[in-house]
C-alpha cells in the first residue's frame, strides 16, 4: 500500500520551546538531488530578539551550575549524539558529503563534544592563576562566564562547526543563541533536538535557522549580546556585525578555519581558544587570615 | 443591584483587547504614557531606606539615557509606612506621589481599630495617596455591610488623600464577586461626600497572591466604573496592579481602558498601574524605539 510520507519540520529553539518563526516564514531544505528533505523556519528579526531575551534569562542556570555538572551535561549530550549517529550522517549526506566523510565528521563531533565535556572543570586551572604580589595576600585571576554568546555556525563543516562553536562556548559557562545557516539547518535543528533532552536549562542554548545576514544587526546591536563568533560570514557582513557590536564593550570574533582546519583538535580545542568565551576576574583576599 | 457577569462573554472580550497592532508613533505615545501611569512598588519585608531612594531616583528620571522627546516622571511610588517619610523627601520638589500601602496590607487580617490607625500614622508620615485592603473573609462570608464600613471608615480618614482600595480579586473566586465587590466598594466610598473626579481608586490586587491583574478582571473594574460614572457622573480610577511585567501587558490595558471608559481614564489621574520590573521593560523599549537597537538590562535596571 502506497503511503504519505511524513516530512520533518525544522522548527526553532527558543527558551526551551520548538516555535516556528514569528512571521510564519519558512524554507524548504533539498537533498543534493532536489528531492524535498523538510521545511524549516526562516527566523526573523523578532524570534533573534527572543532568543537573546531567552538566552539572558536562561544564562544564570547554567553559568552558576557546578562545573562538574556542565562537564556531564556536555557528556551526556554526546551519548545522546552517538546514539542519533545514523540521523546525523544521513542529514550531512542531504547537505552534500559523501557518506564516508559524514560519518567521519559525526564521530569527530561526539569526540568534540566529551573533549569540550572534560574541559569544563578544568579550564580555570589552565587559563586561570595565582598572582604573585608584593604584601599579605593571595590573588587569583580566574576565568568567568562573558554571558550571551551569539555563535554564527558554518554551513561547512555543519556538525563539527557548530558543535565546536557551541560547545566551547557551553563548557565556559556562556548561554548560547547559535544561528544555523540554510545549507546546516536540519543538522542545527537535530544538534538542537540532541542538546534538549541532555538536561541543558531551558534558554541555555536556543538556535535559529534561515538566513544571517537580516539578524546581523538585530543581534550585534542588541546590548544583552557580550561576544559573538563568526565562521564563514563575508566581509561585507563582518563589517556589518562589528558596526552593529561597536555600542558598548563587547567581542567580536572571526573564526578563521576553513574545511579540515575544524578537524585539529590542538586548535579547536585549545584553552586559547576557549579564552574567548570568558572574562578574567581578579581577587583579592588576606592570607594568614 | 447586581449585575451578574457572563463569565464566557468577559474572557473573550478582554483577550480581544490583546490583539490590537499598536506600531510606530502610537506604541511610542503608549510607552510613554503607561511610564506616566505608573506606580512604582516595593513591598517587601527587605525594603531598606537606601532602595526606596533608588527607587524614588528612577522614579524621577525612568530612564539615565538622554531620549528625545524626554520621558515622563511615574506617577507615584508605592511602599509600606514605614518608608514613607524617605520617599516623600526623596520626592520633594517633584510632581511624584508617595503612595502608602495600609489597613495591614496584605491580609486585612487585624482589628479595624489598629487598620486606621495605621492608615492615620501612613498620613502623618506624609503619606498622598492610601493604598487599603479589604477584608476578604468578610466579603466571602457574605458580610457586605463590615466591607462597606472598614471602606467608609478608611475613606473618612483619608480626607484629601486619596483612597485605592484593593480587591484582591484572585481571592474573591468568581467574577460575579468581582463585580459585586467592585460596585460595593465603589458604593461605600462615594456615599454621602462629594467625591472628586480620582480621590477612589479600586485596584486588582496585593500582588501577593496569583492570579493578579488578569484581564478579565481589570474589564471587571473598568465596566463597574464604567456603570458608576453612567449613574452619577463621578470618575472613579482604576489600578491594576501585579504580574504586570511587559511593554505589551502594559499597551492591551491602555486599550482596554481607551474602549472600556473612554479616553478622559488615559491620565494617571484615573488609570494607575502598580508594577516594579515592568518599568525596566518599558525603559528598553523606549530605547529601542528610539535608538533601533535592544539595551540590556543592565543599561535600565538600577534596583
Amino acid at each position: 500500500m502506497s503511503r504519505l510520507e511524513v516530512v520533518k519540520t525544522g522548527k526553532l529553539w527558543i527558551g526551551g520551546d520548538w516555535p516556528r518563526s514569528e512571521s510564519g516564514a519558512t524554507f524548504v531544505v533539498e537533498n543534493g538531488k532536489g528531492e524535498t528533505v523538510a521545511r524549516c523556519a526562516l527566523a526573523s528579526r523578532k524570534d533573534a530578539r527572543e532568543a537573546v531575551e531567552a538566552a539572558r534569562a536562561g544564562l544564570p542556570a547554567w553559568r552558576d551550575a557546578t562545573a562538574t555538572l556542565r562537564g556531564q551535561v556536555l557528556y551526556r549530550a554526546a551519548e545522546m549524539l552517538e546514539s542519533r549517529a545514523d540521523e546525523f550522517t544521513a542529514s550531512l549526506c542531504d547537505g552534500g558529503e559523501g557518506l564516508a566523510a559524514a560519518r567521519r565528521e559525526v564521530e569527530r563531533s561526539v569526540d568534540r563534544l566529551v573533549m569540550l565535556a572534560g574541559w569544563c572543570d578544568k579550564i580555570h586551572q589552565i587559563i586561570g592563576c595565582q598572582n604573585a604580589v608584593a604584601g599579605p595576600y593571595h590573588n587569583f585571576t580566574i576565568p568567568q562566564a562573558c554571558g550571551v554568546v551569539v555563535t554564527f555556525c558554518p554551513a561547512s563543516p555543519a556538525l563539527l562547526g557548530m558543535i565546536t562553536l557551541v560547545g566551547a562556548a557551553m563548557a565556559t559557562g556562556n548561554a548560547v543563541v547559535a544561528v544555523v545557516p540554510r545549507a546546516a539547518a536540519m543538522t542545527g535543528v537535530l544538534l538542537g533536538e540532541v542538546l534538549a533532552v541532555s538536561d541543558v536549562p531551558k534558554g541555555a542554548v536556543n538556535c535559529l535557522t534561515g538566513d544571517i545576514e537580516p539578524l546581523l544587526e538585530p543581534l550585534g546591536g542588541h546590548r544583552e549580546v557580550a561576544v559573538m563568533v563568526s565562521s564563514g560570514l563575508g566581509k561585507a557582513a563582518r563589517t556589518t556585525l562589528r558596526l552593529a557590536a561597536s555600542d558598548g564593550i563587547r567581542r567580536v570574533h572571526t573564526i578563521p578555519w576553513t574545511g579540515t582546519d575544524w578537524e585539529d583538535d590542538g586548535e579547536t580545542c585549545s584553552p586559547w581558544f576557549l579564552e574567548q568565551f570568558v572574562e578574567f576576574k581578579t581577587l583579592w583576599h588576606p592570607s594568614g587570615v | 443591584m447586581h449585575r451578574p457577569v457572563d463569565a464566557v462573554m468577559l474572557a473573550r472580550r478582554a483577550a480581544s483587547f490583546t490583539r490590537r497592532s499598536i506600531k510606530a508613533d502610537s506604541k511610542r505615545a503608549g510607552l510613554r504614557l503607561a511610564v506616566s501611569m505608573l506606580d512604582l512598588t516595593t513591598l517587601e519585608g527587605a525594603d531598606s531606606p537606601e532602595l526606596a531612594r533608588a527607587l524614588c531616583r528612577k522614579a524621577i528620571q525612568p530612564i539615565p539615557q538622554p531620549i528625545d522627546p524626554p520621558v515622563p516622571s511615574v506617577a507615584a511610588v508605592c511602599v509600606y509606612p514605614r518608608l514613607v517619610p524617605v520617599v516623600r523627601e526623596a520626592l520633594l520638589g517633584t510632581d511624584v506621589k508617595t503612595a502608602s500601602v495600609a489597613t495591614s496590607f496584605p491580609s486585612g487580617q487585624v482589628p479595624i481599630d489598629t487598620r486606621l490607625a495605621e492608615t492615620e500614622a501612613a498620613l502623618a508620615a506624609g503619606a498622598d495617596e492610601i493604598d487599603m485592603v479589604i477584608s476578604r473573609g468578610a466579603f466571602l462570608a457574605g458580610r457586605f455591610d463590615e466591607v462597606a464600613a472598614e471602606v467608609r471608615a478608611v475613606k473618612d480618614v483619608c480626607g484629601d488623600a486619596h483612597l485605592k482600595v484593593i480587591l484582591e480579586t484572585g481571592e474573591l473566586g468568581t467574577p460575579d464577586n468581582i463585580r459585586r465587590c467592585a460596585d460595593l466598594v465603589i458604593e461605600a466610598a462615594t456615599q454621602g461626600a462629594d467625591v472628586p473626579d480620582g480621590a477612589v481608586f479600586v485596584k486588582t490586587s496585593t500582588g501577593k497572591v496569583s492570579p493578579a491583574a488578569t484581564m478579565p478582571s481589570v474589564l471587571l473594574l473598568l465596566e463597574a466604573v464604567r456603570d458608576h460614572f453612567r449613574a452619577t457622573g463621578v470618575r472613579i480610577g482604576v489600578k491594576p496592579a501585579g504580574g504586570i511585567r511587559k511593554s505589551k501587558a502594559a499597551l492591551h490595558l491602555l486599550v482596554m481602558v481607551r474602549e472600556t471608559v473612554g479616553p478622559d481614564w488615559l491620565c494617571p489621574q484615573l488609570f494607575r498601574i502598580g508594577a516594579s520590573s515592568l518599568l525596566d521593560d518599558l525603559a528598553r523599549q523606549l530605547l529601542w524605539t528610539s535608538r533601533g537597537h535592544y539595551a540590556a538590562m543592565h543599561d535600565v535596571a538600577v534596583t
